[in-house]
């Protein structure tokens, strides 16, 4: 059995877990339990708020959603996405401007350390006080070159959406890269 | 679609660079605590500004700026009440006063300063609407906002902020691929320039601060402001380096991955 993971993450509040709940099979584990990290810090314990769903693809495959917070307690969570990892999706609530330097550190962060295709999901766009997408693009300061789709975390079919853009990106991004050869993104 | 928040959390200089860079048309008006600002911007420039309804009468404009002389100031102003201010505009023009462009200079004179004085406003509700109608007989300007977006950069004093946005100096820079601001049309400060002069993937920020003997916030303070004039970006530096992470498939062959990225694309367009 294979399995793949599609990283979700962005700001407290901005619709990860509902996201992930539209559309996995299973009632969306989400844990808030204790987690001991490596040797130096056998004592300290840290709680790790993550969520995770999934869909299985056929017999041989599973896609995992991991649903987390980003940033804080980045080592961690290392150790549970560094494998298998297709892309992630960076969530943002497009109603709270106050949540955009966040989202813009946390994709900073997912960037630096993960070389693979990412889409940006402006959610929460059936709110009258949405901020329209090409804004949202300017005041995170993507290039032209990123993906921002609108979402609806609570709509499957937007939800499928932003999955499939994110697919189709690590699709093209598959085409342009040598044989077999993982290259960075920038 | 809205445009609305609040300058605690984003800046009036970030609004200025998204109507810049978004080449925006509409009104803004923001909500301070005590007082308000109105303007109003055409393709990404600015073609009116006015706080607490003042600065936006020509003729007080004309006269603060000391281009009318008091008695011509108060003779007008009798008369000047019945007219919009293009008309009156069309009047002082006809009748000899001034050129057109000289009205035209004071008036953008005039709502720069009121634009550098929305720099200072740390908090109020702001919205964009797109659909509002130019002012109703006012004179409208074109000015570009990139060098008043660089200025602002420079106001930036609060310390928060800038650390949010320049979180950590162990960050590199590098020019935009594609700037959309050409440079020889900035007000650069020397400071600007030499920073600049050493904008690479290989200099930290704070490499490039201990240089040039800067402080961590005139550090940030410069770099933002190239940030914001959309010259440079934050990269992260050549050196580091990074843990490695083992993507999906990336042990198989090319047309093997394809087909089973295929696979979960027809798996989740059917859910
Ligand atoms: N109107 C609307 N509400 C949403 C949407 N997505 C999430 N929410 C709501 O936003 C709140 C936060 O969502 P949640 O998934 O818990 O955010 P998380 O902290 O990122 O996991 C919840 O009340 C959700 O019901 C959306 O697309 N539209
Ligand atoms: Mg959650």
């Amino acid at each position: 059995m294979q399995t793949v993971k599609i990283v979700v993450t962005g700001p407290f509040n901005a619709g990860k877990t509902q996201f992930i709940k539209t559309v996995s099979e299973i009632d969306v584990v989400s844990t808030d339990k204790k987690i001991t990290s490596d040797q130096e810090r056998v004592k300290n314990t840290t709680t790790v708020a993550m969520d995770f769903g999934r869909i299985t693809i056929d017999e041989n495959l599973v896609l995992y959603l991991f649903g987390t917070p980003g940033q804080r307690r980045f080592d961690f969570m290392w150790e549970i996405l560094s494998e298998g990892m297709l892309g992630f999706i960076v969530l943002v609530d497009s109603t709270r401007p106050e949540t955009f330097h966040e989202a813009r550190s946390i994709l900073e962060t997912f960037k630096a350390f993960a070389p693979t295709p990412y889409v940006v999901a402006a959610n929460k766009q059936d709110l009258e006080d949405a901020w329209d997408v090409e804004d949202l693009r300017i005041a995170l300061r993507l290039g032209d070159d990123v993906k921002v789709v609108p979402c609806v975390a609570t709509d499957k079919e937007s939800v499928k959406k932003v999955l499939l853009e994110l697919l189709y990106s690590i699709l093209e991004y598959l085409e342009k890269s040598d044989r077999g050869r993982t290259k960075s993104q920038e | 679609m809205a445009l609305k928040g609040n300058l605690r959390s984003f800046s009036f200089v970030q609004l200025l660079n998204l109507i810049h860079l978004a080449r925006k048309t509409g009104q803004l008006s923001i909500q301070g605590p005590n007082k308000q600002a109105l303007l109003y911007f055409q393709q990404g420039k600015l073609a009116y500004a006015s706080q607490d309804g003042q600065g936006g009468s020509l003729l007080d404009v004309l006269y603060r700026a000391k281009r009318l002389t008091p008695s011509q100031y108060r003779a007008l102003q009798q008369r000047a009440s019945r007219y919009t201010d293009k008309e009156l505009g069309l009047l002082l023009v006809n009748a000899g006063y001034f050129t057109p462009s000289e009205i035209l200079n004071v008036l953008k004179n005039a709502y720069r300063e009121t634009v550098r004085q929305l720099f200072t406003w740390a908090e109020g509700n702001f919205e964009f609407n797109a659909q509002a109608p130019p002012p109703r007989g006012k004179i409208l300007v074109r000015l570009g906002l990139e060098n008043l977006i660089i200025e602002g950069a420079r106001h930036l004093r609060e310390w928060e902020r800038l650390q949010q946005e320049i979180p950590t100096l162990d960050v590199a820079l590098k020019f935009v691929d594609r700037p959309r601001t050409n440079i020889q049309d900035l007000n650069l400060s020397v400071e600007e320039w030499r920073v600049l002069s050493y904008v690479s993937p290989r200099n930290t920020l704070r490499q490039i601060a201990n240089a040039l003997k800067l402080s961590d916030m005139e550090i940030r303070r410069i770099v933002y402001g190239l940030i914001q004039a959309g010259l440079v970006e934050l990269v992260r530096p050549e050196a580091k380096k990074l843990p490695e992470i083992k993507l999906a498939f990336s042990d198989r062959p090319k047309e093997e991955r394809v087909s089973l990225l295929n696979k979960i694309i027809d798996r989740i367009r059917s859910l």
